[in-house]
């Protein structure tokens, strides 16, 4: 039992996750014949979070009929306790050796654990910048394309659906650009 | 508050939106917030290692992730089963003008680029870095606002 512990708290392979994580769309089929995508939560919210007179057109859907995401949500966020816990790994994420060396031109070391300080440490205002401009730039661009990496990336592709292939190479053409021309702006 | 047609109690807990008829919804983030983490796509790391083409690890993990998906969701639509709600297995098709999934797509690459979350990894990392992740929560929540203030600007007919 420890070992199999041991082994779950490494980091699991991709042939190993990547298929567990492309099955979660005929998992949510089968389940109640829902479309895997996580970005519609942020729009639930909104039109739970938001008064009335304050909401636009878009936040006037019938979220209640879309109660089974948010629970999906906060499963998320339960999975990502669990993870973090129970499941820790101690060691630093194992990059490629490049990767390494380009983030060590820009300052930044790679420690345990997910995130770099520059993402964490709350006294720098860098780090407040790089935080809410992401998070503007995801929600806003997210509705705007109707959906995330989940929704276009995971489902799109595996229904063969044109408009998912056109949003997910727009997803990394800007996430090609940002990496290395914008986030450079905030670290050093 | 928008008032949907009046229904009595007993057909909403017959539709299934009932929360506690959604249990395996929980379990099923569970399991992918689990999945987020442990294949470390939810790395900033990871994810400034794409945007730079110096692994393969993401490109196998998304590539493998879709093939998967897309075998797997074939056989279930051909198999003519149906979901235990009794529903008839359809996924929705994505529509509308092409400018969309180009403009929106690039803005939230852009975003992705920067602190290496797609909103997954937003809700799987609230556990372990609690504060980071409230502004990046929230302003993710006010961006989805700002783009339902100016949608029928940007796109006049679509939903």
């Amino acid at each position: 039992m420890p070992e199999l512990l041991r082994l779950l708290q490494e980091p699991w392979p991709w042939y190993v996750s990547g298929p567990l994580i492309g099955l979660t769309v005929p998992l949510l089929l089968l389940l109640g014949n829902r479309a895997f995508g996580i970005s519609s939560n942020l729009r639930h919210a909104c039109a739970v979070l938001l008064p009335d007179r304050l909401k636009p057109a878009l936040f006037r859907h019938d979220w209640r009929a879309q109660s089974w995401n948010l629970l999906f949500a906060a499963g998320l966020i339960l999975g990502g306790v669990l993870a973090a816990t129970l499941l820790r790994d101690p060691a630093p994420t194992a990059l490629s050796g490049a990767a390494v060396q380009s983030l060590g031109t820009l300052g930044v070391t790679v420690q345990p654990g997910l995130l770099p300080a520059e993402l964490t440490d709350l006294t720098r205002p860098a780090t407040w910048g790089l935080l809410i401009l992401s998070g503007l730039l995801v929600g806003f661009g997210t509705r705007y394309a109707g959906g995330c990496t989940s929704g276009h990336a995971i489902t799109g592709l595996s229904t063969l659906q044109r408009p998912s292939l056109i949003a997910t190479v727009s997803f990394f053409a800007g996430g090609i650009l940002s990496a290395n021309l914008l986030l450079p702006l905030f670290l050093r | 508050m928008i008032s949907t047609t009046p229904t009595t109690t007993t057909t909403t807990t017959a539709s299934g939106t009932h929360l506690l008829r959604q249990w395996p919804f929980l379990i099923a983030g569970l399991l992918f917030g689990v999945l987020l983490i442990k294949s470390e796509a939810a790395s900033w790391y990871r994810i400034q290692e794409m945007f730079r083409f110096q692994s393969m690890h993401m490109y196998g993990l998304i590539g493998s992730a879709v093939l998967t998906g897309l075998i797997t969701t074939t056989l279930l639509r051909r198999s003519g089963l149906h979901a235990l709600n009794g529903e008839t297995i359809h996924v929705p098709a994505k529509e509308g003008p092409t400018r969309r999934y180009v403009l929106g797509g690039l803005i939230f690459g852009l975003g992705w680029g920067l602190a290496g979350m797609c909103p997954g990894p937003i809700f799987a990392l609230l556990g372990s870095h609690l504060l980071p992740m409230l502004i990046v929560l929230t302003a993710a929540l006010v961006g989805t606002w700002a783009y339902g203030a100016v949608q029928h600007r940007l796109q006049p007919r679509s939903p």
